[in-house]
Formats: structure tokens, sequence, C-alpha cells
């Protein structure tokens, strides 16, 4: 199998999951018990909390564990939104947010919150100018994603950061997509909360962060024990947390030269598909992009078939989001880029990783070259038929 | 540190994941790693496995597996139950029903919708820790949204008519949740018969990973999203699904279905061995509650401090508990035995002993033979015990759940 779909999940490192196992059989304690047995279990996620915040460059008090990425960006909203109701209820985010943050807008827009959402360019970038104009003064808080998960285009998120301080209104980041694929630490960023998951860094599934500036006002959204401040209650996912760290740690150690190679593959890649289908365009291939991922819409073919027409050779990418999978609209990224429903439908992700070699990009063009050529004859039969 | 290993008692805090659970889920780190929401083969594979999972846990309980949600624990399920009724109920109804003696995610909850304009009512227990059924009934009004009472309680493991409450909460037109936590794979459940509404329950707390736990909603259960986003648990509880998490639990789920007559009665053997060897061996001992889950001794040791207890089995290598694990680092004297009655003297020197099926009769006599010296070596310094200091000798009666005056302990309402 050739697996081009680590914007879906990655697998677990061997680090990594060496790291876990003994959490399961040998020190299982849990962490709020006051026995040494306990205390060990305390000590890890202690530790690994404070190796995540060195890897991140925060303060380990300013992090909260959590399940998910979809998880911690509801806290970030909600948390914000419930903390500063009667500050004011509005909201700003942008038009190609992961569905965690859009659906948690509409949601607050039923509990009576205004949310803008600000366009993008033609090449997937914020428009910097529109989001300063939407702010207003019961403004409370900006959400605009670190790197998008169908494009892979990062987001100006320092300068939108300024932009939302200088009028005194809080900032939040979605970097799922980007941490541990960009040489960037949080102080960088220069946002208030930032949204981490670990399954998208060769960590586990089921565990993910909040970080949340020192000082930063958040409610909490799941009320029970004292666990994480008393913002996040619940039993901590001691296994997946350390294999959080482990993982965040490995992601920064070859950071740089880990980008460098996927660029290069990336760029291999697309060189190879345009080169060998015709009608093909890559997504945002103006803007600033994360290394390992590339859009790319084919003329006059499905992007499902195109997937499922790897996926019989062996090759997994995906049309674009696995969280949006089953839903009949094409990409709303795409369309926001500009996109007409049907270049938005024949779009595919291809989404690189740690396992990834030049042998497997040649593969893929190949495949891609014999799928397209495969459908668009069938699709033009049926167009002549019609 | 102790390099022995933990003679473990402390179960109903966490569980250590069972062989064939930890055998089970670590191909999907590795290997099996596709993201169930991916239309390729390989993402429809570990989907597979998360459908298997889920019809495991449903077999568990008695429910059609789309009655099963999963989230990532306890807590998460409570909250998901309560705030999502009421929220789903869209505000029009607001009233909360619940007990004295809930966990605190279900206990604080209730706290925090009394701040934000819900009532709730707290129901009483008596000196056994049974549930008052005539407050119950009295308490659910034309107002009441949903009922929340656990099944078994965590301290003591008394166990609730959850039955009766269903039909009671059946009749009078009202939503049933029931924190089923500690009684899940420690009592049968059969959700099929029962009129319960809502479940929530824990993987850790069944030789499944922490992290990982579920909701049963019945069909037709009216109930908003908690966290909302991607289309997972068919848009009841959105994020990438944990995967070996839920495998776990549907392991974890299937041992407990197959051995637990087998595990009921052996545990409840081991229980009451210890139970009876501890009344035995050590003056002044109590036991609180009665009808219990099979793994729980709850008991208390007269003017002797429960954590001094628990230091000294900490020494020899035993892991119990003075409550919740969720509640330790406060020093308030336990909710569950101040809401039975149990007096301060008592109360504080309460000691839970939770046992699970790895547990053996040898670590069992490890435990009665050490704890009488350990009970008497306290006693001796305690300055409640009236022989000890006339002084300072403690005035309260028995059945009042006042402390000492200016204990200094318990920070406030007693």
């Amino acid at each position: 199998m050739i697996y081009l779909d680590h914007n879906a999940t990655t697998p677990v490192d061997r680090r990594v999951f060496e790291a876990m196992v003994p959490f399961f059989q040998e020190r299982w304690g849990n962490p709020s018990s006051p026995y040494r047995f306990g205390n060990q279990a305390r000590a890890a996620v202690e530790l690994a909390r404070k190796r995540i915040a060195d890897g991140f460059g925060c303060k380990p008090t300013e992090l909260v564990f959590c399940s998910s990425g979809t998880e911690s960006d509801n806290l970030a909203l909600r948390g914000v939104a419930r903390a500063l109701r009667s500050k004011g209820n509005h909201i700003v985010t942008s038009a190609i947010e992961h569905h965690a943050v859009l659906h948690t807008c509409k949601a607050l827009e039923g509990e009576g919150f205004q949310v803008t959402y600000v366009p993008v360019t033609s090449d997937g970038v914020v428009d910097v100018e529109s989001l300063a104009g939407s702010l207003r003064n019961d403004t409370v808080l900006v959400s605009v994603m670190h790197a998008n998960n169908e494009t892979g285009v990062v987001q100006p998120v320092e300068e939108l950061a300024a932009l939302a301080h200088r009028r005194g209104v809080l900032f939040h980041t979605d970097a799922v997509q980007s941490a541990g694929k960009l040489p960037r630490r949080l102080a960088d960023l220069g946002a208030d909360l930032v949204t981490f998951s670990a399954h998208k860094l060769y960590g586990p599934k089921g565990a993910a962060a909040l970080y949340v500036r020192e000082g930063t006002p958040l409610a909490s959204v799941t009320t029970g024990g004292a666990q994480e401040h008393g913002i996040r209650a619940g039993t901590e996912n001691v296994a997946g947390i350390v294999g959080f760290a482990e993982a965040v740690a490995l992601a920064f150690e070859k950071v740089e030269s880990e980008g460098g190679r996927l660029r290069a593959l990336r760029d291999r890649l697309e060189r190879g598909v345009t080169s060998a289908v015709r009608g093909v365009r890559i997504n945002g291939a103006t803007a600033l992009r994360v290394p390992n991922t590339s859009s790319l819409s084919f003329e006059d073919i499905d992007g499902e078939s195109i997937v499922l027409g790897l996926d019989v050779q062996g090759i997994c990418v995906s049309t674009g989001s696995a969280c949006s999978t089953g839903e009949p609209e094409p990409s709303h990224v795409l369309r926001a880029m500009g996109l007409s429903p049907r270049d938005a439908q024949g779009t595919i992700r291809v989404s690189l990783g740690h396992e990834t070699r030049e042998e497997h990009i040649d593969t893929t063009v190949r495949a891609l070259k014999e799928t397209v050529a495969r459908l668009r004859k069938i699709s033009s039969v049926r167009g002549a038929a019609e | 540190m102790n390099e022995k290993p933990v003679i473990y008692l402390d179960n109903n805090a966490t569980t250590r994941v069972a062989p064939e659970v930890r055998d089970a889920i670590l191909p999907f780190f590795t290997d099996l790693y596709g993201n169930p929401s991916s239309i390729h083969s390989f993402g429809g594979q570990v989907k597979r496995h998360v459908d298997q999972a889920r019809q495991e846990l449903a077999a568990l309980l008695g429910a059609q597996p789309d009655e099963v949600v999963f989230t990532a624990g306890g807590s998460e399920s409570d909250n998901q139950a309560i705030r999502g009724v009421l929220e789903a109920l869209g505000g029009k109804k607001r009233h909360l029903v619940t007990s004295r003696v809930e966990h605190p995610a279900v206990r604080s909850l209730g706290q925090h919708l009394s701040k934000i304009g819900y009532r709730v009512t707290e129901i009483g227990v008596d000196h056994d820790g049974a549930l008052d059924m005539e407050e119950l009934s009295a308490a659910i009004g034309d107002d009441t949204a949903l009922v929340s009472i656990m099944w078994a309680n965590n301290e003591t493991g008394v166990l609730f008519p959850i039955e009766e409450i269903g039909a009671l909460c059946r009749r009078r037109g009202v939503l049933f949740h029931t924190d089923a936590v500690q009684a899940v794979g420690k009592v049968p459940i059969d959700l099929s018969r029962l009129p319960v509404d809502l479940l929530s329950l824990s993987g850790h707390k069944l030789h499944a990973p922490k992290g990982i736990g579920a909701l049963f909603i019945r069909r037709g259960t009216p109930v908003s999203p908690l966290i909302i986003g991607g289309h997972q648990e068919r848009g009841r509880r959105a994020g990438t699904e944990n995967v070996p998490g839920i495998v776990g639990l549907g392991v974890a789920a299937r041992l407990a279905r197959q051995n637990l007559a087998q595990e009921v009665r052996e545990l409840s053997a081991l229980r009451d061995r210890l139970e009876q060897g501890l009344l035995r061996g050590c003056r002044g001992a109590r036991v609180n509650g009665k009808n219990r889950l099979p793994n729980t001794l709850n008991i208390s040791f007269e003017y002797i401090e429960g954590e001094s207890i628990l230091l000294h089995l900490d020494e020899i290598g035993v892991a119990a508990s003075s409550g919740s694990a969720c509640t330790s680092g406060s020093l308030e004297p336990s909710h569950v035995l101040r809401a039975m009655g149990v007096p301060f003297t008592a109360a504080h020197g309460s000691i839970r002993f939770s046992l699970s099926r790895y547990n053996t009769r040898q670590e069992i006599d490890f435990v009665i033979e050490h704890m009488p010296r350990i009970v008497d070596k306290l006693r001796e310094l305690s300055p409640f015990v009236p022989e000890n200091n006339r002084q300072r000798q403690w005035q309260g009666s028995v059945g009042n759940p006042a402390c000492a005056p200016g204990c200094g302990r318990c920070s406030s309402d007693h």
C-alpha cells in the first residue's frame, strides 16, 4: 500500500508506540490517585506536558489536554464565547475553516452570536483587508486556521493575530495541519489559543491539546473532576498523552530536514502530474503551503472516482477532508477559492508523510495518468451518449 | 521506589488494561492506522473494526449498535447526556433531578447548571446509602427535563433501583439518564427491557484503555451534540474516532459479557473475605452501604484518618483509596458518606477497597494480615480517641455528619 493521506491521519511512529505501551499493563494508575502508583502516572502526564510545552514553546500550565482537534476547537470557541458573553457576541472566522470550527460557529449563531465568515483569495489565503474590516467593538474572538487541511495553504496568522490584538480581540488558530510540519513556535504565531492534535503528527488518535495563553478567559465545557485546571474534566488518557509528547519531540527533531524532503517529493509529484496529464490545476500553488500537501483538480471527472481508481491499485489519497466524507456538497474550501462546483468535484488531495519515498511518487504519477485517462474516456463516452 | 508489584485494590479509580485488550489494540497504532472516515479501502477496513466494537458493546448492554455513541470517557458521557438533553429541549424545561451521592461529573455539572438558571434537586439517601424513592417521586414536576441517577455509587458500591427509577420517570414523562460507569461489567445490564433513556460508561473502569467511553442514547431520545464538527458517530460526536480505544472497549465488553456470572461470583467471594477479615481483625470498623457491587468495600475505622491508613498501605505496596480519585486532593470528607449520615469520626477514617478479576486470595489475605497493625498504630496517635485525650474528645453523636468543632480540616458547610 502507498499511503498518501497523512492529512487525514498518520501511522503512530515506532518510538511513540514504544513510549505508550508500558502504560496499558504496567503503569496504568489513575494520575489523580494519591498513592505512589498513581503518582507515577501523574508524573508521566506532567513530564509529557512539559515536553510538549518545550516543543511548542509555551508554559506547561498553558496546555489543556483533550481528546481530539475537534474537541479542542469546540473548547476554544465555546469557552471564549461563554466567558466573554457579557463583552460582546460577534465572532470572526474564515470561509475555509475545518468543520470543527465552522459548524461550532453555526451552533453559536443559534445561541445568538453573530459570525462573520471572511473570504479568501483565489490562491486560498484569507483576505487580510476583509478581516480587518470585519472587526467590531463587540467582536470577542477571531479564529483562523494556520494551514488549511485540504490545500495546505498557510494563513498569515501572525498578521491576523496582531490585527485582532490591536482591537483588543482574542485570536484562536487551529494548527492541527501545521504542527510539526513548519518550524514555527507558538510565540511566533502570537495567538491566544491554539489547537493541536496528536494523530496528525505520528501520535495516537484520542489525544490533543488546546494551548491557552496565561490569563485568557475560558469557560469550561465539560465539568466534573479537577483535571486540566478544571477546564476539562475526566481521567487523563495517560498513554495517549505520553505518546503525544513523544510525537511532538520527534516532529521538532526533524522538522527542518523532513520539510525539505517532503517539499522536494511534493514538487516531483506536481511536476509529474502536470506534465503527464492535461487539464489539471494545482490549488493554492502560488501561496505558501505546508510542504506535504497537494490539492489537484482534474477537468471533467469526479474526484471520488479518482480516489477509488487509485485505491484499487493500492494507493490511498482523498477527495478532501475525511471529516466531510459523505457530504454531497463540493468542498467549501475550494468553492471559497472560486472553483466552480464541477472543478471542485474533480479534486483530490495527496498528502505525503514520513514513509513516502520517491518511488511511491513515481508510481502514483503513473497510476494517476492511467486512471484519469480511463475516467475521461468513460465520461466522454457518457457525454456523447447524452 | 517500591519495586514490588503493587497490590492494586483501587479498581473503581481505574483498571489495568486486559492482556486480551492490549493485544487487540496494538496493531491499530502502527498497521491499521487509517481514518475510519476515509473513503479508500484502508479507511473502510478500520471502520469495520469500529463497527464490530460497537456491536460488542451494544451486546453487553442489550442495546442496538446505533444507540451507542463513543466518547472520550465517563465525564464526557455524563456532560453529553445532561447538557445534550437540556439543550435539545430548548431550555423549555429547566429542572434537573439528581442525587446527593453522584460522581463529580454529574454533581458539579448540577452546580454549574444551578448558576445559569436551572433548578437542580438532589435526592438524599439513607444510612445504608439507599435512595429515597418518595423524595424522588415528589421532586419530579412539570418542569423536570431529566432525572440523572447513578447505577452504582463509586465510593460505596451501593446499587440504585434503576428499573424502579426508570419506571417512575416513564410514568411521569421524564427522561432518565444513569451514570453506569461503575456498574458496566460488574452487574448484568439489559437495556432492551429497562426503562433507561441514556447510560454513561467508561472504558478504563472495565479493563479498556483510558481515553475512551460511551453513551447509550435510546432511539428517539432528543440529545444535542456536545462536540460539533465532522459527521462521525452519526453526527452525535464529532472528531476522528479513537480507533484503538474503541477496539479495546469492544474487546473489554466481550470479555465482560462472557465472564460476567463467574466474575461476579469470584469478586463477591473475595470482597466478602476481605470484609469479614477486616471486621474480625480491626476494632471499631464498620461497613458503609448495603446492596452493593460485588467488588466494592467501603469500610470506616473510627477515630483515625483514611489518608493516614492509605499512606501506611502504600508503604507496604497496597493501593486503595479514601473515595473518588476525581476528588483527591480535597480534604473534604466524602460527600457520599456525609449524605449517608456517617459520623465524622468514621467518615474521615474511610477506605475504599475495589477489586478486579486480577486480584488474588493471597493479596486479600496480605491486607487482612497487615491492616490491624496499621489501625492500632494510628489509633494510638489519634487525638479523637476518647481514652487518648479526654480534653479533645469529640462530642458529636452518631448519625450527625458534623465535624468536631474547629477541626480545621474541612473548609465549609458543616
